[in-house]
């Protein structure tokens, strides 16, 4: 059974559609991306999941539960980082563990977590006083120190440095690791890449497409991307006529062909019919990043 | 967990409250205007020579005896109106109320442990003025407990659902600072700091008698003398508590 199962939700502020009918599902112990542009309604669908606001249409059970009307149950069961909050300025980093694990009815070791979090030193450090990387790991910690199923991270890693980053990203590998169900809101491909098992993307709040990464990059138009340097000009006419392609560039004497496994192949075809040299040939996998753009009609 | 070295858990309430009274305690500046700050006007009046003489003009009372309640009266505009609706409303704004909601605690607890610390204090205060007023200018203790505790209870919910209200219909902690300072002058000012109320003139005593702090006022000053507190001036008191009370239930958003 999915831990996590929203289907069909709706939601408008004052007229304006947020959510526009989003379904997904989320198996237990993996790591599920959300991923979408500034203002898609990605935060909104999250907060359906955390039961802070009411479908005004569909349905939202995390565990079987319904966020809203078993508040008490889902809070048990689920952890959340919220995007853009913070504590009381002038708590202790302890002093938040030990009111938030005595929030809950069977929390973790508030001390195991500070060590494992790399905390332990910032104790008695209060929250206004912690760097951006400290206050995202006290989040972390506190999105855990419940025990959950299930953690949601909005937008964790936004404002950290890349070094706090990558040190945020392997402690997300090791919550899953444990055992932990993870729905991690973002707007960084590189987040998303790296960390997640399937990703739902969205745009102007529906589901614009729902995959692996691997599998979002290579359903994307211009999957494949060839770069060379052909010892003499091919005609325009030609590389255009090449099938499945999605982009063609010319510029110093260089060739950018972006397209399918099968646009490559005809363009082998084509430089052996012409006995053209293809100097630094190089053929790479796009990255989400152009899977993204191609997904959310985004590209310039 | 399972450890044995693990004290015994503390329930979510009282860890919320004991959290709460530890930063309530970490705000040297709200401690100083709710508890220092009326017991340091009594003691500022009541080194003026002429208002510790009786006055014939009054009945041959003190002027530092009515003092004694405006002074009660200012402890709780201090912590209702001056020192918790920037407290609430920046817990909003921080989100710390919607980060507590995503626990099995509601957020709820989080407003009652701030109003309850505020309250506590401004009692506490109430009585160091009483005492102060008592010890260093001989102003007799209540002649009438009962009433004078009705009396101070009203008082204090007043202030507290005030300050609620203000929380509940300002949008922004700078709002909330500058309805509290805007409420507070003419809350001051009924409560008898610039002019006791009893050397207002008529028409004047009487506006400010359907005031909360006025009334409020008014009820302690006659348990003060021994008399019970007129049901007029409480019912006044109760009514604006209510009031307010409504509004900031109906107003009150949580982010």
């Amino acid at each position: 059974m999915p831990i996590i199962e929203v289907s069909g939700v709706r939601k408008a502020y004052g007229g304006r559609t947020v959510v526009d009918g989003i379904s997904f599902t989320v198996e237990e112990g993996e790591i599920f991306g959300i991923l979408g542009p500034n203002g898609a309604g990605k935060t909104t669908t999250v907060e359906c999941v955390e039961g802070l606001r009411h479908p005004d249409a569909g349905t939202v059970k995390v565990a079987g539960l319904d966020p809203v009307r078993d508040r008490d149950g889902v809070t048990r069961v689920l952890g959340a980082q919220l995007q853009e909050s913070e504590l009381q300025p002038k708590i202790t980093v302890q002093e938040a563990l030990q009111l938030y694990a005595a929030c809950y009815p069977d929390p973790a070791d508030w001390r195991a977590l500070a060590e494992r979090l790399g905390l332990t030193e910032k104790l008695s450090t209060r929250f206004a006083k912690l760097s951006g990387g400290q206050k995202q790991r006290l989040f972390i910690a506190l999105a855990l120190i419940g025990n959950p199923r299930v953690v949601v991270l909005d937008e964790l890693t936004t404002g950290l440095d890349p070094r706090a980053r990558r040190e945020t990203w392997a402690l997300i590998e090791e919550v899953r690791d444990s055992g932990v169900t993870v729905l991690l809101v973002t707007h960084f491909m590189e987040e998303a890449q790296r960390l997640c098992d399937r990703i739902a993307v969205i745009d102007k709040g529906r589901v614009a497409a729902l995959d692996t990464p691997a599998g979002l990059v290579s359903r994307a138009a211009g999957a494949v991307v060839t770069t060379f340097t052909p010892s003499a000009p091919l005609p325009a006419a030609d590389l255009a006529a090449l099938p499945r392609l999605a982009s063609h560039e010319e510029r110093d004497g260089n060739v950018t062909l972006t397209g399918t496994d099968e646009t490559v192949t005809a363009l082998l075809a084509l430089l052996a019919r012409t006995g053209t040299t293809a100097h630094r040939l190089r053929i790479v996998e796009a990255t989400l990043d152009d899977a993204f753009l191609d997904l959310t009609g985004e590209a310039a | 967990m399972t450890s044995a070295a693990a004290p015994a858990k503390a329930s979510p309430g009282r860890a919320v409250l004991r959290t709460e009274t530890r930063l309530f305690l970490r705000e040297p500046g709200s401690l100083f205007w709710i508890i220092g700050f009326p017991v340091l006007l009594l003691a500022i009046l009541g080194a003026i020579p002429g208002f510790r003489e009786p006055d014939p003009a009054n009945g041959g009372q003190r002027i530092i005896e009515f003092y004694v309640p405006t002074a009660v009266v200012l402890a709780m505009i201090m912590a209702g109106l001056q020192a918790m609706p920037p407290v609430i409303t920046g817990y909003r704004e921080r989100g710390i109320l919607r980060r507590m909601s995503v626990t099995p605690v509601r957020p709820q607890a989080v407003l009652g442990a701030q109003m309850g610390l505020h309250g506590v204090a401004s009692l506490v205060s109430a009585l160091l003025v009483i005492v102060v007023g008592r010890l260093v200018f001989d102003v007799a203790l209540p002649g009438q407990p009962a009433g004078y505790v009705l009396a101070l209870l009203l008082a204090i919910v007043c202030a507290l659902a005030l300050g609620a209200f203000i929380s509940a219909v300002a949008p922004t902690t700078k709002i909330a600072t500058a309805i509290g300072s805007i409420v507070f002058f003419p809350s001051m000012f009924t409560a008898g700091v610039w002019l006791p109320i009893q050397a207002m003139p008529d028409l004047l005593a009487d506006i400010v008698s359907f005031t909360p702090f006025g009334a409020a006022v008014q009820a302690l000053d006659q348990a003060a003398a021994g008399d019970w507190p007129s049901w007029s001036h409480l019912g006044v008191a109760a009514l604006w508590a209510a009031l307010l009370s409504l509004g900031a239930v109906r107003w009150f958003r949580w982010e």
